[in-house]
């Protein structure tokens, strides 16, 4: 199997093997029937083309605890915007089940925001930056007193209290994302996906917008499912990286990152720990891209 | 200086064909050309207070009671055919069969089922101005973003809400380049529509000139018209910058980068 030469204390795997209706394959961490704030089961997805079927996801299992930062990583095409909108309701799975706080997810559930990687598709060009991060909680039926302070509050924790009156074409890429993720902490969730949000933010910037989600995390005691294609940035940010294979998309991998809690972008990548885990990451997608299997290699062995 | 500038871009031409008719009218022979002085003459006695009211009022009346019809048809019917893609199936085939019929062709059978007052007329300019905005509508709501779309789901925008702050603003570009063709349509067929059993109106007066050749009086009826028409492309303009004011700005920012 995979050998590290080196001797380090070993990463954690969380994921264990499990009997699936998709074989006996590697599953994520899971909780006791009742524990899991999200629960994700034997989720597949299989796109009806013209071209033909095209399985995105074949088996994914895993619980998300409440308040838990979790990073999901895995090659471009491996299926994670698929899952994030299975787990938001915005897509069927084709088999398989996605459960919020034990009620099965039919529809975009109340308690759950979303983060595109598309922010400059994801916020209303016609609307100002107040606007956007009001319009849910207007929507709602939410006062307007207490809609204006949570407004306030959000735009204030992402550091743009200085352009609500701006339209969000004004502003850098950076600073439109910051206007999405207000707009999410605004909506109170109990969950917050983010697919690949500072994909297309410019390194600085990024490094400030990575603290930024720690930082509101923390704050708002909220569940988050970061999903990444970066290493770095999935083991830097998170307590737990869930590794994906490539597509068809299992678990690779479920470990456990056991850096300090208090992040800092120059220390805790220069620590020796992260380097460790990052190698480990790393290995995996590269056996991911590779298409090596956990579930294939036990067959042949 | 730069308004200046703007200002003389703006009469530059009209002066000049203006002093060029002038001067080719001057020495016209023709009984079909008239001099600037007969033109000038035939426009301040035939274009009186008493005419403005019997005929232009009614017709300019009609006129904008079509297109606010139109707008308001084009918008809802496009809204509900663009957002649901069996009523689009179940509708394609009637309406292009509607579009075609040229308007002017239905006048007899609107006159014997709606009678021939204001509404029949008012009906004659829907039927050909709806459709632009009709169809304009419903491609505006198919070309929806989806990631705005999504984004509006997770976010449980629905029903009267995603229609009010999603699909009519994000179809708005679209929507006004319907209303930008329909109200040429709708000038156009307020003429037509009353030149059948009408005994009012600036459509009626100017073919009525016509027909007994009162020529300075047609021609001056012909620019009354053209004026009118000047006056709602430019009302259009101002309100369409008012409106589209984000997608302007969009776009210049994104020629910009
Ligand atoms: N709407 C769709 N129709 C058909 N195939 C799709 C669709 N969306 C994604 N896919 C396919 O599913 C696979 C996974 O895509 P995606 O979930 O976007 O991966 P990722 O986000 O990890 O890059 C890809 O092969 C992609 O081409
Ligand atoms: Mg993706």
């Amino acid at each position: 199997m995979t050998t590290s030469p080196e001797e380090h204390t070993p990463v954690i795997n969380q994921g264990t093997m499990a009997d699936t209706p998709d074989g006996h394959i590697p599953v994520g961490h899971t909780l006791p029937e009742g524990e899991a704030l999200l629960s994700v089961r034997n989720l597949k997805k299989i796109y009806h083309t013209d071209g033909g079927d095209i399985e995105a996801v074949r088996n994914l299992t895993f619980d998300l605890p409440k308040g838990e930062l979790t990073c999901l990583v895995g090659p471009s095409g491996s299926g994670k915007t698929t899952l994030l909108k299975a787990i938001s309701g915005l897509l069927e799975p084709t088999a398989g089940e996605v459960k919020l706080a034990g009620n099965l997810v039919t529809g975009p559930p109340k308690n759950m925001a979303v983060v595109f990687q598309e922010y400059g598709r994801s916020l209303y060009p016609w609307m100002r930056v107040r606007e956007n991060v009001e319009l849910p909680l207007k929507v709602a039926g939410m006062d307007k007193a207490k809609r204006s302070q949570l407004v306030d509050d959000a735009l204030e924790a992402v550091g743009l209290d200085h352009v609500p009156r701006s339209y969000p074409w004004q502003l850098s890429g950076g600073m439109q994302q910051r206007v999405a993720i207000a707009r999410a902490v605004a909506y109170q969730p109990e969950v917050l996906l983010m697919d690949e949000p500072f994909a297309a933010v410019d390194a600085q910037t990024r490094a400030d917008l990575e603290d930024l989600v720690r930082r509101v995390w923390k704050q708002l005691g909220v569940t988050v499912l970061f999903v990444t294609h970066d290493i770095d940035e999935s083991v830097y940010l998170g307590s737990r990286v869930v590794i994906l294979s490539s597509s068809p998309t299992i678990v690779q991998q479920d470990i456990k990152i056991d850096l300090p809690d208090e992040r800092d972008q120059l220390e805790t990548r220069s620590s020796a720990r992260f380097a460790e885990l990052r190698h480990h990451v790393y290995e995996q997608i590269q056996l991911a891209k590779q298409g090596f299997r956990p579930d294939a290699a036990k067959a042949q062995v | 200086m730069r308004y200046a500038k703007n200002f003389l871009y703006i009469v530059g031409l009209p002066a000049l064909l203006l002093i060029g008719w002038v001067l080719w009218s001057a020495q016209s022979t023709s009984f079909f050309v008239p001099t600037w002085e007969q033109m000038t003459n035939a426009f301040s006695t035939t274009w009186t207070w008493s005419r403005m009211t019997t005929d232009v009022f009614p017709s300019v009346g009609r006129l904008i009671a079509g297109i606010i019809v139109s707008i308001i048809l084009g918008i809802v019917v496009g809204l509900l055919v663009g957002s649901f893609r069996w009523l689009r199936q179940l509708m394609e085939p009637t309406m292009e069969f509607f579009r075609a019929v040229p308007p002017v062709v239905l006048i007899p059978v609107f006159m014997l089922l709606i009678g021939i007052g204001d509404d029949m007329k008012i009906a004659v300019i829907v039927l050909g101005a709806v459709w632009p905005i009709l169809l304009n509508t419903v491609e505006g709501v198919r070309s929806m973003d989806e990631v705005l779309s999504d984004t509006s789901h997770t976010y449980r925008i629905s029903g009267v809400a995603r229609i009010r702050y999603l699909i009519l603003p994000s179809a708005m570009p679209q929507i006004m380049a319907g209303i930008r063709q329909s109200l040429s349509i709708a000038l156009i067929l307020m003429v037509i529509s009353e030149m059948f059993a009408s005994s009012a109106g600036l459509g009626y007066t100017i073919i009525q000139f016509q027909r007994s050749f009162a020529i300075p009086e047609m021609w001056s009826g012909i620019v009354v018209l053209g004026l009118i028409g000047v006056i709602m492309s430019f009302i259009f303009q101002i309100v369409e910058r008012k409106v589209l004011a984000w997608y302007h700005g969009q776009r210049e920012m994104e020629n910009a980068g």
